[in-house]
């Protein structure tokens, strides 16, 4: 998927005019936070597992080399192949070669991000393969010609009405409006390309070390049919994505669905260790992981290694209240929201991204329910750092800090300009308040600048307590 | 510097930019609060800014000038309180990590990240305090500022205070604890997804049918006010200290008046 994450604040203000987008971002906002809330409320221990979930990738992450080998080697005992892709060209390569070597005319895909990040549905599409998305939302962009917008609900920014129109075209109708009508039709259609598949790709929630295992959760059941019913399962997931036993897969089980969509547990949690064995009532004949770094072995060198710990519920970007005004589109790449704004420049370029870490209040309302407690407000600041030594952040604006950094470091010129500020703020005030402050225009055009009374603090304070 | 008559912890008020240009009033009623406390409250003149316009643009170098600045400055009082979640919270929480490199200033920043207080949670935490027969005829509702409920955990300590007052009744609203939109240059960098976010602010602020908003940042009251004031709402707005202090009888901000002074 091509990057457009350049245009974010033309993007924004589109969302933000965009009356369908704006309802349907409206209702999906009020379920996922207050479903979550009670989730957190009604588990006592919640707090403690998230510090609990925290520690535990941080172990994972100070030996991710030593834990993904243990797993390639239970992948490998077990039957099955691990690949390693340096980027995303290599990880679609693999991808591609083994579908070619099984002649794959169908390809059925639950839900992977690290599938978008790698650009693969365009390269599988692009040799002639028809792809299928069977997660529902992914169905439902797919439909659309979008990327998802959201990274466990892709088609939140679609309305009822506009799902409807969209089946209708592809399906050929009768139009339905009713939600279970709607199921069920993506239900029947789809059912048939499970049993044409070729391949089935999915993502893996988690990727465990002492069995060779891979996780995927969903509420559809959709993976499990994918990945069943094909031929070949393919497994696409970042190395981070890596746990050392069930054990540890229990864990963050427990705070994934919470975190997510607020539910206890996900409807099918769903354990794959290899290819069908002698016996088997189901299962593909061949079981691949293709483990994308893309990135991920540089950050886990530097400061943005909290980032690895995320485990992709989404609870950022729901909890978010720039992404709950513009939506997920805006942020012009695959993860958009907190985690997306980190992600994004470190994977794509510091200067491809300039708006992401800085379209942020910095309210912390991310970090504060992050499931492993990602610092994501710390490490947007920490990327506007690189973007100022790097001089990626605009000329005017670094300007502006070092003329404001050699005023406040002279208080009495900094008092005089405030005097001056605060009396001419005052002069211009009609009735307590500014409507129209030239230079001041993106104050002024949104709201009034509340007048100051006339006098600064620190004058008045002198003049009052100065002489005693 | 000058030294006020009642004696007990000296304290040096960090006078923020905002409250110093925008609402000397809120100074004022910091001072009655602390000293009616029985704080000795001085105000150094050597102080501008916490820095934290630099540090949050991504200027370490600025932050860091601007907090040694800080740090000379208040050092020898026994706190350093200020009316802001934001302002304290970076010095709170963002010196010792500017300096954590540096040997030679990161314990003078730990020592003042030490003894640097949020007024309100200054009064309800370490001084205990009530405020002293203070009346406000009115419904308020509260907005939690997100550094100080996030960054310093200020939320129940207004409310308790406030519940103390006299005639004033609380109507929380929903979403309380979503940020309005304010971020610091955010609002003049994003202006319209800002714009945005106060609107959803403001609606939930008129839907609680409250006469008067309070907060404990100047920067979201300013955002929210200015808003209210923009579509012609009839709600005041006042920092929590002017509440509390007594001192909320003139105009709020961005209110129709004449000069306070």
């Amino acid at each position: 998927m091509e990057i457009r994450s350049k245009e974010f604040k033309q993007r924004a203000v589109f969302a933000i005019h965009d009356a369908s987008l704006q309802q349907a971002l409206g209702k999906a906002r009020g379920g996922f936070v207050g479903k979550r809330a009670q989730q957190a409320a009604e588990l006592p221990e919640f707090e403690q597992l998230r510090e609990e979930a925290k520690n535990t990738k941080n172990h994972i992450l100070d030996n991710l080399d030593h834990y993904l080998e243990r797993y390639e080697a239970a992948v490998t005992a077990a039957g099955g192949h691990v690949h390693w892709a340096r980027d995303a060209e290599e990880a679609r390569r693999i991808i591609l070669d083994i579908c070619k070597r099984v002649d794959a005319k169908t390809v059925t895909k639950g839900k992977s991000m690290v599938s978008e990040e790698i650009g693969l549905n365009e390269a599988l599409i692009e040799h002639g393969m028809e792809v299928v998305e069977t997660d529902l939302g992914e169905y439902i962009i797919q439909l659309a010609h979008e990327p998802p917008s959201h990274i466990i609900a892709p088609a939140v920014h679609k309305t009822k009405d506009q799902v409807s129109d969209l089946f209708e075209k592809a399906h050929g109708g009768p139009r339905k409006t009713e939600v279970a009508d709607l199921v069920n039709e993506a239900r029947r259609v789809l059912r048939d390309k499970y049993f044409k598949a070729d391949v089935g790709i999915t993502g893996g929630n988690f990727l465990v070390a002492e069995t060779g295992s891979s996780i995927i959760v969903t509420n559809e059941g959709n993976g499990d049919l994918t990945q069943t019913l094909a031929k070949v399962h393919i497994v696409t997931s970042g190395i981070e994505r890596v746990v050392p036993t069930l054990d540890d897969a229990t864990l963050f089980l427990r705070l994934l669905a919470r975190s997510a969509t607020g539910q206890e547990t996900e409807t099918y949690t769903t354990i794959s260790t290899g290819p069908r064995r002698a016996g088997d009532l189901d299962g593909p004949e061949e079981y691949h992981v293709v483990l994308v770094d893309n990135g991920r072995s540089k950050m886990l060198a530097g400061r943005f290694k909290d980032m690895l710990r995320c485990i992709r519920c989404g609870a950022c970007m729901n909890h978010c209240p720039v992404y709950g005004a513009v939506g997920g589109h805006a942020y012009g790449w695959v993860y958009p929201g907190p985690m997306g704004s980190v992600l994004t420049p470190l994977i794509k370029g510091l200067d491809n991204a300039y708006d992401l870490p800085n379209a942020c209040t910095l309210n912390g309302r991310c970090a504060s329910v992050c499931p492993v407690k990602i610092p994501l407000p710390d490490l947007l600041r920490e990327l506007r750092h690189m973007q100022h030594q790097q001089d990626i952040t605009p000329v005017m604006q670094k300007r502006a800090l070092q003329v404001w950094r050699y005023v406040a470091t002279r208080p009495k010129l900094y008092h005089a300009l405030e005097q001056v500020g605060a009396r001419f703020l005052s002069a211009i005030a009609k009735n307590g308040s500014i409507r129209r402050l030239p230079l001041a225009g993106a104050w002024t055009d949104v709201r009034d600048l509340p007048a100051p009374a006339g006098r600064t603090f620190l004058e008045l304070w002198q003049g009052k307590r100065g002489q005693k | 510097m000058t030294e006020s008559p009642t004696r007990g912890p000296r304290v040096g008020l960090f006078a923020t930019c905002l409250m110093n240009v925008f609402r000397p009033n809120v100074g004022f009623s910091a001072v009655k609060l602390l000293e009616d406390a029985g704080c000795s409250v001085e105000v150094p003149a050597n102080q501008t800014c916490c820095g934290q316009p630099g540090y949050n643009s991504g200027d370490y170098d600025a932050a860091r000038a601007l907090a040694r600045q800080v740090i000379e400055t208040f050092e020898n009082y026994d706190y350093i309180v200020g009316p802001s979640g934001s302002c304290m919270a970076t010095i709170r929480h963002d010196y010792p990590v500017l300096f954590q490199d540096d040997p030679m200033w990161l314990p003078r920043a730990q020592a003042l990240s030490e003894k640097a207080w949020e007024l309100l949670s200054f009064l309800a935490d370490v001084l205990h305090a009530a405020p002293a027969d203070s009346h406000y005829d009115g419904t308020v509702t509260y907005h939690d500022s997100c550094s100080g409920l996030r960054g310093l955990g200020i939320k129940g300590q207004p409310r308790a205070l406030l519940g103390e007052v006299d005639g004033l009744k609380l109507k929380e609203m929903e979403d309380s604890e979503v940020c309005c939109g304010f971020g610091g240059t955010f609002c003049v960098k994003y202006p319209e997804i800002s714009e945005k976010m106060v609107e959803d602010k403001v609606r939930n602020v008129l839907a609680t049918g409250a006469d008067t908003l309070v907060g404990g940042d100047l920067g979201c009251l300013m955002n929210i006010a200015g808003r209210l004031r923009r579509i012609n709402a009839p709600v005041k707005v006042f920092h929590t200290a002017e509440v509390l202090a007594g001192l909320a009888d003139g105009p709020g901000l961005a209110g129709a008046a004449k000069e306070s002074d």
